[in-house]
């Protein structure tokens, strides 16, 4: 009798347990689904609307205050190189630093200090690193208004990240990896190099790219230290026009650095604002470029979401602990 | 784990081809293909745009024009800074230069020719559906002014003969030099606009909100309305005299569309004169200043504006010197 009421008022409870349960993941879902499917609403107005002008010749042809002839090639052009600087200084940079905290550093307050600024300046607004560079970078360096510039800013502004998803990804891998490494005599840097390293690649990997993908979106920074709206010519070429297009010249050391590294010192401009300067233009027509342009944008944060994921399939597929 | 190290350098590969092609693809230009560095405001920047983009055109990439946009205040400091990497050649500026600036400049050792170049016309609109045609600059005052915040809400406060709606504001946000000319000229030097209205910096969201709204007043650049005439209608500014005006180039050109027209300007640094490019340049930008500066949908100077203004860059007067009254 009272065993039979009290297994009554549990399955009452379970019952209600779970209709809630139930109730929390229909809300879940639906939170989720209102959100995607705002964003994919946005997103596709955006490729309707751009879609007439995603042309051949709006890729290669430069600004224009004819709305029909416009395009973003030194935007695309300068995002690109941008993009590329930063990634040459931010990864490096922020891997031996993330390897160099998880691994090497004692743990003791100067361990915290770093750690706690680390963290902080993740979380510290663009528009300030934009100051802090053209002070530093334009300034005092004077590096100029530069492509470099841009790409050094928009590195420190990744470099949190970077360090941050390092050491995260060098935690979660097991510790008996690298005891059996050094059970078989290898040295520190051996153990990490050939074996630390090559596990948590996958999601260094990610954690960058995702880094990288938040600075191709960046305006502020970039306008703080120079770039420019209107810019109707690309940078140098580092390479020759003929055979065997390597810019080389008659004396030692051969190599021509100036046209080799010429492009980091020239002016640019970059997709957001191309996107921003048309958004504001009194011609409708420019809306048109706008959204073409915006689509181009997404375009390529996904390309470069997507290369995230799939090297995180590839590093992953063999690794098992 | 060798074959996954195999796969980072295949993925480092990829970037360096990217690269390669992305950068094979560009056209070579020599180290020294002279440039003009342009900065400063983004009311002038539709005419610059036009200009230095005919100019390429015209001389076929011989030498290259670049423009930014750090408004006009931040355009004179990097016109008027000491450091050669920052300086440019030309300032785009809305307003004249202020007397601190100048100081600026010369502290730098810098000597600057300042030419007007075009007309700004702010206009006042409204919905088509709205049946006010006119106002005077006080109406306009009574309406912006900080006393009016809470208190005029309705378009018959300020005007019995106006509609008994509601009224809806729409205006430039606060670092506009579009917000500080309208404060200036229609409340004065030391009023405060009031908070309780729509600011944007984006004047197609201030033309959207006035096309929709049939109660709605706001106030942008002439090419704005210009663009957009079929959603909105300019509103008549009677400056006082009992004569109101629509915002027009003859209107503006002959003076009686005031006070809310505007010349807008380009500074050029003396010394940079000396570079032909630069020269080359400026000559160019005010012989084609009338068709261009219509083309973009503002207002050109009249004719002998530009005659006097083509005789101050041959004589090289520096200075902020009016051209003529008003100017």
């Amino acid at each position: 009798m009272l065993i039979s009421d009290n297994l009554k008022e549990v399955r009452t409870q379970v019952q209600r347990r779970q209709l809630a349960n139930g109730i929390f993941a229909m809300i879940g879902l639906l939170t989720i689904l209102v959100a995607l499917i705002i964003l994919l609403g946005l997103t596709l107005q955006l490729l309707i609307q751009g879609a007439p002008r995603l042309s051949w010749d709006f890729f290669t042809s430069f600004p224009s205050r004819k709305p029909e002839q416009a395009g973003i090639l030194s935007a695309w052009v300068g995002t690109s190189l941008v993009m590329l600087v930063t990634a040459l200084a931010a990864v490096p940079l922020g891997i031996a630093a993330g390897i160099y905290l998880e691994e090497y550093a004692r743990k003791n307050w100067v361990a915290d200090i770093i750690e706690i600024n680390v963290t902080n300046l993740a979380g510290v607004p663009s528009i300030v690193y934009g100051l802090l560079a053209l002070g530093l970078f334009v300034y005092q360096f004077k590096l100029g208004e530069s492509i470099q510039t841009a790409g050094l800013t928009l590195a420190l502004l990744i470099l949190p990240i970077v360090i941050v998803t390092t050491r995260e990804a060098l935690r979660a891998v097991p510790n008996s990896l690298r005891e059996a490494a050094y059970a078989l005599g290898a040295t520190k840097w051996q153990t990490i190099w050939d074996h630390v390293l090559p596990c948590g690649l996958g999601s260094i990997m990610t954690g960058v790219i995702v880094a990288l993908s938040r600075a191709i979106g960046e305006t502020a920074p970039v306008i703080t230290i120079g770039a420019l709206t209107f810019i109707a010519f690309l940078p140098d070429s580092p390479l020759n026009q003929e055979f065997p297009y390597l810019p080389l010249t008659g004396s030692f050391p051969w190599i021509n650095f100036e046209q080799l590294f010429g492009w980091l010192g020239a002016a640019f401009t970059v997709m957001p604002i191309q996107m921003f300067n048309w958004v504001s233009r009194p011609n409708p027509e420019f809306q048109l470029n706008a959204a073409a342009a915006g689509t181009v944008l997404i375009a390529m944060t996904l390309v470069m979401n997507g290369m995230a994921i799939y090297l995180r399939f590839l590093f992953r597929r063999g690794v098992k602990w | 784990m060798k074959l996954k190290r195999n796969t980072g350098f295949l993925g480092g590969l990829f970037a360096l081809v990217a690269t390669t092609v992305v950068t094979t693809g560009i056209e070579v230009n020599s180290q020294s293909t002279p440039t003009v560095k342009i900065d400063g405001s983004s009311t002038v920047y539709p005419v610059t745009e036009a200009v230095a983009e005919e100019f390429q055109n015209a001389k076929a990439g011989a030498i290259q024009v670049t423009v930014g946009v750090s408004g006009t205040g931040g355009g004179f400091k990097k016109f008027c800074s000491g450091e050669e990497s920052v300086q440019t050649d030309i300032s785009n500026a809305s307003r004249p230069i202020k007397p601190e600036e100048e100081e600026a400049c010369k502290a730098a050792g810098i000597e600057f020719i300042e030419l007007p170049i075009a007309y700004d016309a702010l206009t006042v609109v409204v919905n088509p559906a709205n049946p006010v045609n006119s106002m005077t600059v006080g109406e306009l005052k009574t309406m912006w002014e900080k006393a009016a915040e809470g208190t005029i809400t309705k378009w018959n406060q300020i005007n019995p003969s106006w509609p008994d709606a509601p009224l809806t504001l729409y205006g430039p946000g606060a670092d506009s030099g579009t917000f500080d000319y309208f404060v200036e000229e229609i409340l004065g030097k030391d009023n405060d606009i009031r908070s309780d209205f729509t600011p944007s910096e984006d004047d197609n969201v201030l033309v959207q909100g006035v096309s929709r709204d049939p109660n709605a007043l706001g106030y942008f650049g002439f090419a704005y309305y210009e663009e957009n005439q079929d959603q909105l209608k300019a509103i008549a500014i009677d400056p006082g005299d009992g004569t109101p005006v629509l915002p027009s180039g003859e209107t503006v050109n002959n003076g009686t569309y005031t006070p809310l027209s505007r010349p807008i300007y380009i500074y050029i640094n003396k010394a940079s004169l000396a570079k032909p490019e630069v020269k080359e340049f400026v000559d160019f930008y005010l012989q084609n200043a009338p068709t261009l500066v219509q083309e973009v949908a503002y207002i050109p100077l009249p004719t002998e504006d530009y005659e006097k203004a083509i005789e101050r860059l041959q004589n090289a007067e520096t200075g902020r010197v009016p051209l003529r009254e008003g100017l």
